[in-house]
């Protein structure tokens, strides 16, 4: 499982693996946001956690089909399911592999663009913390939903309609807790409750997505 | 001598309807009765309310929106019931009636989703000022139909039956673990932000101690609702499963 | 007949005539597609049995 986590993370390093094409669209979408706003700094700041919590969301969902889609394609998702491994261990092993190559990144690219967005230090500090503690879900919730639709053809647009919804309350506590810093109140709830998500879906998610991939390769 | 009772229970008698002979048979004894008992409830519990009820103190008039509002907020959440409740049958006992029965439930579910935001957005307009509010209980039910739309989305984009009701039926599970945790998340959403104005309509009028004259409409029309809801569940099961033997005899065919 | 709304009558009005209009479509479909399916099949049967 170490294995086949490391030869992930080495193929989206590599040149054509998108490694920083999620942190690419980040800062697009960033960038464009004061365009569609208007450049009043209060208003942008007003509106900083939530855009730059979704920013970074909608930048996980566009590496999501990588996560099994080329291994199905030449054959090898064929090989490692039918391996010694059960694939179990190869959803987490993949899930992880997004993770540290896109919701990590992005975790920690965040409060620098934050700063476009007129975004403070402090509270800046908390948007790193909540999408560190809510990426893994991200990236868990969307290499399930990856599973699903692995035999679709030209699939992208049904995995962003099956995972989005499910993205929803990851995406209302980790937003929250952000704002709550922004506003001086207490945000410790908002950021357990995030993190229990990420746990759960740790839980649970692997023997879903491990029968999806048992199904979809039989 | 054996003591125990060999007299069918109620649930040996529900299992044999997964036979789908048996079910096509008692469905179609059943639905007359089914379709004429909808009509009935449903005609007389609409036209109850809308004619013969008088107006609210507060709401005026459009407390008459109650008898379209909470029944089918109610089917709402029943059909997702129903297709987790089959999509878990499907996958522990691999019988094609449960199955069918979700797929079929899912489109009508997703309808009576969508009056329930409709008429819950038209509700709140007169009360709120605009046509949508941000209130935990349409938002919800805005992730609801979301979640509907994804599981009929995945049933057509797969080809082969079975691995359709498989993967269908996976995501009908955690969708609803999901779908129970975005309710939690919206109540704490709305109300983390200290508005206030978590106005929930229904439940406003609900616990205002509604009188007879408001609750009988609308039990006549929870019934006509539910009924009409089977109603369509055993037509589309019924449709599914022939579907489904349509396909076998194709499928033989091309086989020579 | 038709009760005073009074000045809610256009949000009662559409609500019924929205709801009623999506249950006609709804039933509407699943029935045609029940017939359809049924005459299909039916035909598909009459082939088979010959």
């Amino acid at each position: 499982m170490i294995q086949l986590f490391l030869r992930d993370l080495g193929l989206s390093v590599r040149s054509g693996g998108g490694f920083g094409l999620a942190l690419i669209f980040f800062l697009i979408v960033v960038t464009l946001i004061p365009f569609a706003l208007g450049p009043d700094q209060t208003a942008l700041a007003v509106v900083a956690p939530g855009v730059l919590w979704l920013g970074a969301l909608l930048a996980c969902l566009l590496s999501l089909d990588r996560i099994f889609g080329l291994d199905f394609e030449d054959g090898t998702l064929d090989l490692l399911v039918t391996s010694p491994l059960p694939p179990e261990a190869v959803y987490i092993a993949k899930a992880a592999a997004h993770w540290l190559t896109t919701g990590l990144p992005l975790a920690l690219a965040a409060p620098v663009l934050g700063v476009l967005l007129n975004l403070d230090f402090e509270t800046g500090k908390i948007l790193c913390l909540s999408l560190l503690l809510g990426t893994p879900a991200l990236s868990l919730i969307g290499a399930f939903g990856a599973s699903l639709t692995i035999g679709v053809k030209r699939g992208g647009l049904l995995l962003s309609l099956l995972v989005l919804p499910l993205y929803v309350p990851s995406l209302i506590f980790g937003a929250q807790a952000v704002r709550l810093a922004g506003q001086g109140l207490p945000y410790d709830v908002a950021l357990v409750l995030l993190s229990a998500i990420s746990l759960g879906a740790a839980a649970i998610l692997p023997f879903a997505s491990g029968a999806a991939l048992r199904i979809n390769l039989r | 001598m054996n003591n125990r009772s060999i007299a069918p229970t109620f649930w040996d008698r529900f299992w044999r309807l997964a036979n789908p002979k048996v079910f096509m048979g008692w469905s179609g004894r059943a639905l007359p009765w089914i379709v004429a008992a909808a009509g009935l409830s449903l005609c007389s519990g609409l036209i109850w309310g809308y004619f013969f009820t008088p107006d609210d103190i507060r709401q005026g008039s459009t407390v008459k929106i109650i008898y379209l509002h909470v029944p089918t907020a109610l089917m709402a959440i029943n059909g997702y019931l129903l297709m987790f409740v089959g999509a878990l049958v499907w996958l522990i006992r691999r019988q094609h009636v449960s199955v069918l029965a979700a797929k079929a439930a899912a489109p009508v579910g997703m309808v009576m989703t969508l009056i329930a935001l409709a008429t819950g957005a038209i509700w709140g307009q007169p009360m709120w000022g605009t046509y949508w509010v941000w209130d935990p209980r349409l938002t919800s039910f805005l992730i609801l139909f979301l979640f509907y739309v994804g599981y009929i989305a995945l049933w057509a984009a797969i080809e082969d039956e079975d691995t359709a009701a498989d993967l269908t039926s996976v995501l009908a599970i955690v969708g609803a673990v999901f779908a129970m945790l975005s309710r939690y998340a919206v109540l704490f959403w709305n109300q983390g932000l200290h508005q206030g104005t978590t106005v929930t309509m229904a439940d406003g009028a609900q616990q205002d101690n509604i009188s007879n004259v408001f609750f009988q409409p609308l039990l006549l029309s929870m019934a006509g609702f539910g009924l009409l809801f089977l109603t369509l569940l055993l037509i589309g099961t019924r449709t599914e499963v022939r579907s489904r033997r349509l396909k076998v005899l194709q499928a033989r065919e091309r086989m020579g | 007949m038709i009760p005073d709304l009074g000045k809610y009558a256009l949000a009662v009005n559409s609500s019924y005539v929205l709801s009623l209009l999506a249950l006609a479509v709804i039933i509407g479909l699943y029935v045609k597609r029940s017939r359809a399916v049924k005459r299909d099949l039916a035909a598909m049967e009459a082939v088979h049995d010959a």
